[in-house]
């Protein structure tokens, strides 16, 4: 056996993880990379998908410059039923689900971890701009990461908070220009690689609830598109091709610009505003939130949110209702298009305090 | 790290004579074997040496040997042309349930154009029954392609037997030989078959080359159309320096048969004894009497076998969960599961193949690694 000791790399060919791998590789760890094939070669859509195959052999030849052992974990089945189903099952009831989120928790951090325990390494390192912090008690927290407009914290709330100890972000406390010319300095064959963040959903907005509304062979939903009056303006094709705060493709013309405001997937209506504050939400409900920092069970606090990734945080007050599992979330100044199924975080400066699904939008 | 290469089912070194043979063909020798120039009368030599002494290899007549891109290419063209030239939709083909992906989904290809295979079943050993092929032979089968050893788990068939009711019902018969070549003898006269396929790189020849023996008066099947290159047979440019090296691996191999591969035997013999010994809940998937002295398959209960390769890989040894062929899938292997392999057993298994590479050293230092990395494994 290795000396040294062994961290299992979660690599996607992009230059982020694969800068990662190098970082510990120089501070003289036992590197091992691997790759997750999430869809079936033909699926990917597009040679950039960071599911596809040009992916893998971007890590392949990123760990073949670096001289490390790398190894492709076939996540196909899992991907389908926890990330893909999950999906759909948002989609089909009127909410826009926020896949990374999903895959990060159970395949990423909960699948690849466990085997990277099994390919003798305690511990997990990705290519993420997130940080972990330590407590005096010597238990991990969630941080952003040091470059702000790089920051994926967002998409990382919903780690189990026992597993972050065994979690490390090498890049997290650097900048992208940073990792970038690193990557050129090491030598790396993707330094100048494209994004590849969330590329596995590159074909977002209508196309890709539309593509998991075939894969999984499910009946399409279509209902009325109704004005804020509950007046019918036409039918549509199906609410799962509609996410709050849409204005592209809607496939009516009103002869004015307007937004979808909301979903009910019972009556299958599609609420459309043609105000442009009729986005406006003065907070949220939120379910099966994840704290990482404390349950604050009973008590309300302060904290800024975000409900979306690109969104600059905002200020906020949190009511637990009692359960920590469903609070409400009163913002200070409102937010636009406050959508159903996408994550809120709550965060104290740079530090998440935990996080939760959005369930509706409040006045 | 010093790494140990226990995967040569897969794929084998070549042969530093093998290289030294080819290295002209591919500097001055470069002409076409098709040529009537000095350049290409140099390589035409080349390949007719090759081509006798892969003849020889198999007790065959050089006439007799179509070069193919491989072993893949060589049961296409069996399976495939024979289709082709002596049958029609409806026409049956008999085969086996652990045959070589590259026959069983030539097989499938086929019955999408309405030929009917029939797939023999096979006992916990592997081995099919000869009495059940007789009983599956009817006026409409044109084909029976049985393969001589298992990649997988090294049994061998009962080819002269499984011939010879062919040949008394008036039946081609072909054998897939791509991994039995350069393990036990091969004598095709003995055998009794029509149709025989190699492929070099898997004793110490180049790869992207076979052969494909069509017995002479066997109507000779084509897949590729093309020039007048191997008589009609195979057309496009001859590959002539793997040709070449593929002549040499023959010659080698056929020198070193019976003495290396008692050898490679006994290693394989302690590599399963020494594991066996130490490790519990092993399964060996083997037919004793009749197995490739390279091979061992075994069962590592509760243990996924793609965990268990990696981790090996990752101490340097170099070992497969089955057939290279198909190590993308998780799919527990066809092969075991024919052999009545639970799921698990299917899933939790690593083949170690051996060459004449390999040292007592190599199989002490496997041994002693393997017992610690599956306990830790099973947790």
């Amino acid at each position: 056996m290795s000396v040294s000791k062994r961290i299992v790399t979660a690599m996607s060919g992009g230059v982020d993880s694969s800068v990662a791998a190098a970082l510990l590789l120089e501070q003289g760890f036992d590197v091992v990379g691997v790759s997750l094939q999430l869809q079936a070669c033909h699926e990917s859509v597009e040679g950039r998908s960071c599911c596809g195959t040009d992916a893998i052999a971007q890590a392949r030849a990123a760990a073949g410059h670096l001289g490390i052992h790398h190894y492709v974990l076939d996540c196909r089945q899992i991907f389908e039923k926890t990330v893909l189903l999950r999906s759909w099952e948002e989609y089909s009831r009127g909410r826009t689900p926020n896949p990374c989120v999903i895959c990060n928790e159970r395949i990423k951090f909960g699948l690849l971890l466990d085997y990277a325990g099994s390919l003798g390494s305690g511990k997990l390192a990705t290519g993420h701009y997130a940080r972990i912090g330590v407590r005096k008690n010597g238990d991990a927290f969630l941080m952003r990461g040091a470059d702000a407009r790089k920051d994926q914290s967002y998409f990382l709330f919903s780690i189990c908070p026992d597993r972050l100890s065994a979690v490390i972000f090498p890049v997290g406390g650097l900048t992208k220009d940073t990792v970038r010319s690193m990557a050129r300095r090491m030598g790396l064959p993707n330094a100048d690689r494209q994004e590849s963040q969330d590329a596995c959903f590159a074909a977002k907005g209508t196309a890709y609830p539309e593509g998991l509304r075939r894969r999984f062979n499910e009946a399409v939903k279509p209902g009325p598109f109704l004005d804020e009056q509950g007046r019918s303006l036409g039918m549509h094709s199906g609410i799962h091709r509609f996410t709050v705060g849409q204005r592209r493709g809607l496939g009516i013309a009103l002869g004015s610009p307007a937004w979808v405001q909301s979903i009910d997937p019972r009556s299958a209506s599609v609420f459309l505003t043609t105000r442009k504050d009729g986005l406006i939400a003065r907070g949220l409900i939120a379910t099966d939130v994840r704290w990482h920092a404390f349950s604050p069970r009973f008590k309300r606090f302060r904290c800024t949110v975000q409900v979306r990734y690109n969104q600059a945080p905002v200020f906020a007050t949190v009511e637990p209702d009692g359960s920590a599992t469903t609070v409400r979330v009163r913002f200070d100044d409102p937010l636009r298009a406050v959508t159903p199924g996408q994550a809120v975080v709550f965060f104290s400066g740079d530090r998440v305090l935990g996080g939760g699904w959005i369930d509706r939008s409040e006045q | 790290m010093k790494r140990i290469y226990l995967d040569n089912n897969a794929t084998t070194r070549l042969h530093p004579e093998v290289l030294e043979e080819m290295l002209p063909y591919l500097r001055e020798h470069y002409g076409n074997p098709s040529s009537i120039h000095w350049f290409g009368q140099e390589a035409r030599r080349g390949m007719d040496r090759a081509r006798e002494r892969v003849a020889d290899f198999i007790g065959a007549s050089a006439d007799e040997i179509v070069f193919t891109s491989g072993g893949t290419e060589a049961d296409n063209e069996a399976l495939l042309g024979i289709a082709d030239s002596a049958g029609k939709p409806g026409s049956r083909i008999v085969t086996t349930a652990v045959e070589h992906q590259a026959v069983l989904n030539s097989c499938r290809y086929l019955e999408k154009k309405g030929f009917v295979v029939t797939y023999l079943p096979v006992d916990s050993r592997g081995r099919i029954d000869p009495g059940v092929l007789a009983d599956s032979i009817d006026d409409d089968v044109i084909l029976v392609s049985v393969m001589l050893a298992n990649n997988e788990v090294g049994t061998i068939q009962p080819v002269r037997e499984a011939a010879a009711i062919a040949r008394s019902k008036g039946i081609l018969f072909h054998t897939d030989a791509v991994q039995a070549a350069g393990r036990i003898p091969l004598d095709v006269r003995e055998l009794g078959v029509d149709l025989l396929s190699l492929s070099a790189h898997k004793f110490h020849g180049p790869k992207g080359c076979g052969a494909l023996f069509v017995r002479s008066g066997v109507a000779g099947p084509v897949l590729i159309h093309g020039g007048h290159h191997e008589r009609r047979r195979r057309a496009g440019t001859e590959n002539v320096a793997a040709i070449v090296g593929f002549g040499q691996a023959c010659r080698l191999a056929g020198m070193r048969l019976g003495e290396a591969n008692s050898v490679i035997g006994s290693l394989r013999d302690r590599l399963e004894e020494g594991i066996v010994e130490r490790v519990a809940g092993v399964k060996v998937n083997r037919c004793v009497e009749h197995r490739l002295p390279n091979t061992s398959n075994m069962s590592f209960e509760g243990v996924d076998g793609q965990l268990l390769a990696m981790n090996l890989d990752l101490m340097g040894i170099a070992v497969s969960t089955g057939s290279a062929c198909q190590s993308d899938t998780r799919e527990p292997s066809y092969v075991l599961s024919a052999m009545g392999c639970s799921t698990g057993q299917a899933t939790g298994c690593l083949r170690f193949s051996l060459s004449a590479d390999n040292t007592a050293e190599e199989i002490e230092s496997v041994v002693a690694a393997l017992p610690e990395l599956v306990e830790g494994l099973r947790g």
